[in-house]
């Protein structure tokens, strides 16, 4: 669920995410692992990162040990960014864990250096049948040679949240609201709205004459930052409702198209938004802002983000939290970027066979309802997503904004790609230029030459 | 500076006394520090030179690729960005730093005879560097920070310091002459020590000023110290990391990625070893070349006072 722009807010989290993380690590100790193992059961070792979805994955360990005492499962969180070098530093030193949650942003390297093992090698996990997940899920985590390097955990898609009172003020109802239009020419009626929800220091409104661009007090649209080289919740959506995509096939493609003129068009409309005053500029927000945070302290009245964030727009002090869709594209349709977390086993595992009944367990029914029960993130079996659903409508929050986009399957995938590191290297610094506008869009062909030459 | 360089004085006891020898004993001693700097510096330093001809991505065996590397880095823009942010902070850094400093063991020894003041003087240096990023990266935070609520009070208007290209170095180089001065303080004040009085009185029976005196013979006298502090603190300068890790990462885009940001992420970003390795030893010649002019030129290793 969690892309690689979602780390992007932790640094100005940093005290907080601490302070959680210590936490979380404190309650682990306390409840999990350790001396209460079952003498002569075997430890599978399991590692995620989100703090929020340890508590249900601590449920889903129960249960499954309930029904296999022979297995001891210790789970340990890490935050998204010690996650990743702390797995590859376990993985030279042999003392990895058994199994974890991957990124599809992540495999692809893994997979080239043969750390995965194939998920049909095992016995448990010999046979994922993709029908059984939300559809596309379970081929994201196909390699190329067309095993199954990870078992679908999750899904999320990209939706508008926004503060009822901002609304209000702005004289505008929900059904303003709904089938929003968009092109990376005029911005249709969803750069209207956003010219409406902004206000300056003398507040006046964005689309009301006297409105002054460089000294706004509420910007339309909060800021996520430039997006790197997927954008998820920056841009992607926009960009994909234009009808582009990343590469030149669904996965594993050997080509970017970062120099087509309809990204080009988007980008040129989206950081426009910053001189139109209706977006944040990186001056003000830095390398990695945190839109909800903008949201909840009324800087900005509309904040793109992924269904991960849910629970924390709802929770956002004095916010009385609307959910909308993203605008309908040139293509007629809206578009959202679609990715699924998966549960992957490391080939140092010392217990194969036990690692894929856990991971068996995690990919099954009873386990994602548990996950989708504590309303969370959307687990990727229809009953997780079912359970999902119930509890986010027990609590008064109408999710179908993102689940529409899945069932009229308008959705972007995310790049499933070799190179990913190396692309972000290339991306994060271009885009950045970009968003402070001291770059050009035009030099996105040369970017992209750059990109697509690590394929060569 | 004016020490005649034929004046080698080395102070030698005129007879040669009959010593008992000390080698076993002195290498029992420095045995210990020996095995931590063999197996942490020394050790590393040679696999390090070894990796950079390799590629190598800590998962699969390393490769030997001969020179591919350092032909890589040679045409590499953000190598190159990454020398001269290097050096813009270098220099901001130290020469505020060593000016600050050389203020601060004045007053220390002119004003501040209190154990107290003196100490206090020492307690930037206390803080971790880690922690000191993070605190001035929410005092200067542009929307939150109270830096730039006072300077809106002041009427100057908010300032984006770690999120605009042209002030990101010069305030992460600020930060750490805040934390690093008053230990090089601490140096230079001993050094100050050490010059004995009686040229001071001299110079006041000859009514030199302030001024004179401190150009005449402070200056001069503090010169292998002063020298030696440079060195210490160039070398820490070139090295930074950890304050550009916490507040900019290397942006906003590459205003300030250092080598040392730049080694780190190439290494543990994007596992390129061999070439992380190359840019090390690109730092490692850069130093060398650093010392060597800074120890000919300052002439650290001399002193004037005999």
């Amino acid at each position: 669920m969690t892309g690689p722009s979602r780390s992007a807010g932790r640094r100005r989290r940093g005290l907080a995410g601490v302070a959680l993380a210590t936490a979380a690590a404190a309650g682990l100790a306390g409840c999990g692992g350790g001396p209460a193992s079952t003498p002569g059961s075997t430890a599978i070792d399991y590692w995620l990162w989100d703090s929020v979805q340890l508590p249900g994955y601590t449920k889903c360990a129960n249960a499954f040990e309930a029904e296999n005492p022979d297995i001891d499962v210790r789970i340990t969180q890490y935050g998204w960014d010690d996650y990743w070098s702390k797995l590859t530093a376990s993985f030279v030193a042999e003392s990895g864990p058994d199994v974890f949650t991957n990124h599809v942003s992540k495999y692809p390297e893994f997979v080239q250096r043969g750390v995965l093992l194939p998920l049909e090698s095992l016995e448990a996990t010999a046979s994922v049948d993709p029908a059984e997940f939300q559809p596309g899920l379970a081929e994201i985590w196909q390699g190329p040679d067309g095993s199954q390097y990870g078992m679908p955990k999750d899904f999320d898609t990209v939706g508008l949240f926004y503060d009822q009172a901002t609304l209000d003020e702005a004289g505008l109802a929900q059904a303003d609201l709904q089938d929003l239009t968009w092109n990376p020419d005029d911005g249709g009626t969803f750069e209207e709205l956003l010219a409406r929800l902004t206000v300056d220091a003398n507040g006046i409104r964005g689309d009301e004459p006297g409105f002054d661009p460089d000294n706004v007090e509420v910007y339309g649209l909060a800021s996520g930052g430039s997006g790197g080289y997927n954008g998820q919740t920056q841009w992607s959506w926009l960009v994909g409702s234009t009808g582009w995509t990343f590469n030149n096939q669904d996965t594993w493609g050997n080509e970017y198209n970062f120099d087509d003129p309809r990204f080009k068009d988007t980008m040129e409309w989206y950081f426009g938004l910053v001189d139109k005053g209706f977006l944040p500029p990186f001056g003000i927000v830095g390398a990695n802002p945190n839109a909800s945070q903008q949201v909840g302290a009324g800087t900005a009245a509309l904040a793109a983000d992924g269904s991960w964030m849910i629970r924390v727009y709802n929770g956002l002090e004095g916010v009385d939290m609307g959910i909308t869709k993203v605008p309908a594209g040139p293509s007629g349709k809206p578009s959202s970027m679609y990715n699924g977390l998966g549960d992957s086993i490391s080939a140092q595992s010392e217990n194969p066979e036990d690692a894929a009944r856990w991971v068996h367990f995690l990919g099954s029914d009873k386990c994602q309802v548990i996950i989708g029960k504590e309303g969370t993130v959307f687990p990727a079996r229809p009953a997780g997503t079912e359970a999902a659903m119930e509890t986010f409508e027990a609590q008064g929050i109408d999710p179908t904004a993102f689940t529409d986009l899945v069932e009229n399957d308008n959705t972007l995938l995310f790049p499933v790609t070799d190179h990913g590191a190396t692309i972000t290297s290339i991306m994060q610094p271009v885009m950045d230029e970009l968003y402070i506008g001291t770059e050009d869009v035009s030099v996105l062909d040369e970017i992209n030459s750059k990109v697509n030459a690590l394929f060569e | 500076m004016t020490a005649p360089t034929a004046e080698r004085t080395t102070r030698r006891s005129g007879v040669p006394r009959k010593r008992r020898d000390d080698t076993r004993l002195a290498l029992l001693f420095i045995f210990p520090a020996t095995i931590g700097l063999v197996a942490f510096y020394f050790w590393p330093l040679v696999r390090g030179i070894w990796l950079s001809f390799t590629s190598w991505d800590l998962l699969s065996a390393a490769e030997f690729v001969g020179l591919q590397n350092y032909e890589r880095m040679l045409v590499d823009p953000i190598f190159w960005n990454a020398v001269q942010v290097t050096l813009y902070y270098v220099v901001v850094n130290i020469s505020v730093q060593t000016a600050a400093a050389l203020l601060i063991a004045l007053l220390m020894q002119r004003l501040a005879q209190s154990t107290m003041v003196r100490s206090l003087i020492l307690a930037p240096y206390l803080v971790s560097n880690v922690v000191a990023a993070l605190v001035f990266l929410w005092i200067l935070d542009f929307q939150l920070g109270i830096g730039n609520q006072v300077l809106e009070w002041l009427g100057l208007g908010r300032v984006g310091f770690f999120t605009t290209e042209e002030w990101a170095i010069p305030t992460i180089a600020l930060i750490n002459v805040w934390r690093h001065m008053g230990y090089t303080a601490l140096l230079i004040f001993a050094g100050l020590q050490a010059i004995p009085g009686n040229l001071y009185e001299a110079a006041k029976v000859d009514g030199a000023s302030e001024t004179r005196t401190f150009f005449g013979i402070t200056l001069p006298l503090l010169r292998p110290i002063l020298g030696l502090v440079l060195i210490i603190s160039v070398i820490g300068s070139f090295q930074v990391f950890d304050t550009v890790s916490v507040t900019t990462d290397g942006g906003p885009v590459n205003a300030s990625r250092v080598l040392q940001v730049y080694i780190y992420q190439n290494a543990f970003a994007q596992f390129d070893f061999g070439y992380a390795a190359a840019l090390s030893v690109a730092l490692l010649i850069i130093l060398m070349i650093v010392t060597f002019f800074q120890y000919r030129i300052t002439r650290a290793g001399q002193t004037d006072l005999n």
